[in-house]
């Protein structure tokens, strides 16, 4: 192990290089691009043994990347906003043929207006595409979720591709001490890969990418599905995993922090959650009830704890970097659906959209409506934007 | 050389399928399976032969069969080929065929990709000059004025307004090892191509000309008489190019293109002008390819026997 002072994308990059990946295709895009660089800067140097495909768009990436995993060797990528719509199809591809790639998505604005700043509409945008998608907090949860990534993608239970997130320049370009593991250890973590089915062999003909009638998509379609909502058994077991070899524990679906008597609670994803943290101390200081979950994985989708955590609550609230435009921000649709039924008045904050910081102050006024809805038991408003010219906020 | 008579019985393509009657991709496809042989995976965009071949539960290909998508069976080549060479299976022959719609318009990005970093990869084209799978619209690979259900004949446009997109041409500009094209009305040059190619390492492109009886509207029972003609009137040059050395390997009769043109009914429309004009057309292109032809043999000249072939610029 090595302590060093590195940006989230050099993090993602270390971890695929010591996960011993075989294959990269991969594609530049701002802010996603320095992955790629050291990778290829690791290969040259020969301290990473794989095939650097230099490949003329994201969506040759994905497929170079889907069609080398279909071979039998461990892959990853990475990519950003455009270049991720732009891989859109092929990410339906990977999972329907049950492969087991990671990818690291530096989340960045789509267009338009061109911004190159962080915003989630890129992930949210690819959310159903049967992808294991998990966000991080800082550098080192990102790369310790790439080799978590391919312990649990790679499971005979799941056998789906994963998707690690980290904010756009908040983490990509940010540096923090991150522990660097070694080759060996992560190399006696993870195994040999050895995919059971699916694999492209002449010794063992077999089909990758059949055409399907529809008397045969139905349970192909649940397969995929089920597999994805018994992967969290493996989520957890790789947690526990992972913690007992690296010392690092990041809990499971969600992280609850100072949630256990709390009468409102704020669900955050990504690196706001720090910022979030900071305000929750503060306001216990002051003696108010406030909690904070962080929502690590958008799937599987952590329905029953959510639930078990906001049945207790009078408010809860759900932060979202991103808007499902005509109707609220995404992680809204998805944190309402989990809690039907449940009678806890529910807000929605969409802050920092497109870069814009998301400050104490905006996390604050977060805290403040839904203390205000805990005290009144009236919702004003169901969806908030924050900090934005022109719209009243609470 | 590969001869006919001596390939063997049991096919890797194996019948069954269900291709449309006369259809002269089947037959391209089945007899290139041969000459490639077993220790081969085929990569395979959404086209005809997918269709035909492949869908659940069976499987017409005894060789692992791969499908991605439509517009990027260059990059899945390269990933099979890049991963085989991780794990000592460089040996592994990888194949992309691909549809003229999946190669030159959808698939030229690519395709291009794959060819400029010189993968060590064949990819076949086979031409049936238009998105036949779908039902027969216009790709860049359709003739001049043929009849497609997107270029149909109405009372102020009929037929496509532009000439075929010259996708060999386009391959060699990628100084490749090997281009080729070839018609499976010509077999034995197709097999010695696919042959040849087979031995080359880095990338290589076939094209091949395969009619397609349903969108051409024509005689199921014509189409290697067909493909046969479609090269004897010029419209289709053969030739390979090894290392950049162009050579043209059948010479045309420049029969009437009035003869190709009328068997067909995509054609039927066509005034004896248009006739004219497209036999003008096709006696400038076959100028055209001898000189191409000439210029590539002088720049690269016919490698000495036991010497080392000359790298293309």
């Amino acid at each position: 192990m090595t302590k060093r002072v590195v940006t989230g994308n050099y993090a993602a990059a270390w971890a695929a290089m010591v996960s011993k990946v075989k294959v990269v295709a991969a594609y530049p895009i701002s802010p996603q691009t320095f992955i790629v660089e050291h990778i290829s800067e690791f290969v040259n140097d020969g301290i990473m043994d794989a095939q650097f495909i230099e490949v003329e768009s994201e969506h040759s990436a994905m497929s170079a990347t889907v069609s080398a995993s279909a071979a039998g060797v461990r892959t990853f990528t990475a990519t950003s906003s455009q270049g991720l719509a732009l891989m859109h199809e092929i990410l339906f591809t990977a999972s329907g043929m049950r492969l087991s790639p990671v990818m690291a998505i530096v989340n960045r604005t789509l267009s338009a207006p061109l911004n190159i700043w962080c915003e989630h509409s890129d992930i949210m945008a690819s959310r159903d595409s049967g992808w294991l998608i998990v966000f991080c907090e800082n550098n080192q949860e990102v790369h310790d979720m790439v080799i978590q990534g391919f312990k649990i993608a790679e499971d005979e239970r799941v056998q789906l591709p994963f998707a690690v997130n980290l904010d756009a320049f908040i983490l990509s370009h940010s540096v923090e001490p991150v522990d660097l593991a070694d080759k060996a250890p992560v190399e006696e973590y993870l195994g040999p890969f050895t995919p059971k089915a699916g694999v492209l062999d002449p010794e063992n003909p077999m089909v990758v990418g059949h055409a399907a009638p529809p008397d045969y998509m139905s349970e192909t379609r649940w397969q995929l599905h089920d597999a994805l909502e018994k992967s969290r058994q493996v989520v957890l077991e790789v947690n526990r995993s992972f913690a007992e070899k690296f010392g690092r524990d990041y809990g499971g679906l969600i992280e609850e922090y100072r949630t256990e008597d709390a009468d409102v609670v704020l669900m955050t994803v990504g690196t706001v959650t720090g910022t979030a943290r900071e305000v929750v101390d503060s306001y216990r200081e002051q003696g108010k009830k406030v909690g904070l979950i962080k929502l690590r994985y958008l799937r599987p989708y952590p329905k029953e704890e959510l639930r078990k955590a906001v049945s207790k609550v009078k408010a809860f609230g759900v932060y979202d970097r991103a808007v499902a435009f005509g109707i609220s921000g995404p992680q809204f649709i998805e944190a309402r659906n989990a809690l039907y039924g449940l009678n806890t008045p529910l807000v929605n904050f969409i802050a920092g959209l497109g870069g814009r910081d998301v400050t104490t102050g905006d996390i604050g006024k977060m805290f403040d409506a839904l203390l205000d809805v805990a005290k009144t038991g009236k919702v004003k408003k169901e969806v908030v934007w924050i900090g934005t010219r022109g719209v009243s906020e609470w | 050389m590969v001869r006919i008579k001596d390939l063997p019985d049991e096919a890797i393509m194996t019948p069954g399928h269900t291709a449309c009657a006369g259809c002269g991709v089947a037959t391209a496809i089945r007899n290139m399976m041969k000459v490639l042989g077993k220790n081969t995976v085929v990569y395979n965009p959404a086209c005809c032969l997918m269709i035909f071949t492949a869908m659940y539960p069976n499987m017409a290909f005894k060789v692992p069969y791969h499908h991605v998508a439509f517009e990027n069976s260059g990059a899945c080549v390269t990933g099979i080929k890049r991963a085989f060479k991780m794990i000592g299976k460089d040996d592994v022959q990888i194949v992309a065929i691909a549809g003229d719609g999946g190669t030159a318009d959808i698939g030229l990005q690519s395709l291009s990709g794959a060819a400029e970093r010189n993968e060590d990869v064949l990819y076949v084209m086979y031409d049936n000059e238009a998105y036949m799978n779908t039902g027969i619209q216009r790709s860049s690979c359709t003739p001049k004025g043929a009849w497609t259900t997107t270029t149909p004949i109405g009372k102020v446009k009929a037929g496509k307004t532009e000439h075929k997109k010259d996708v060999p041409m386009i391959m060699l500009a990628h100084n490749v090892p090997y281009v080729a094209v070839a018609s499976v009305g010509y077999m034995q040059d197709f097999l010695n191509k696919v042959e040849k190619a087979k031995n080359i390492k880095g990338f290589r492109y076939i094209q091949v000309f395969t009619p397609c009886p349903t969108g051409w509207r024509s005689d199921t029972a014509k189409s290697i008489e067909l493909a046969r003609q479609a090269v004897d009137c010029g419209m289709y040059t053969l030739f390979e190019a090894e290392g950049g050395r162009m050579v043209i390997t059948k010479k045309p009769k420049m029969t009437p293109v009035k003869d190709y043109l009328m068997a067909q009914g995509r054609f039927r429309h066509f005034t004896d002008a248009q006739i004219e004009e497209h036999q003008k057309w096709v006696n400038e292109k076959w100028r055209r390819d001898e000189a191409l032809a000439k210029t590539y043999q002088e720049l690269y000249p016919k490698p000495e026997a036991g010497k080392p072939k000359k790298e293309a610029a």
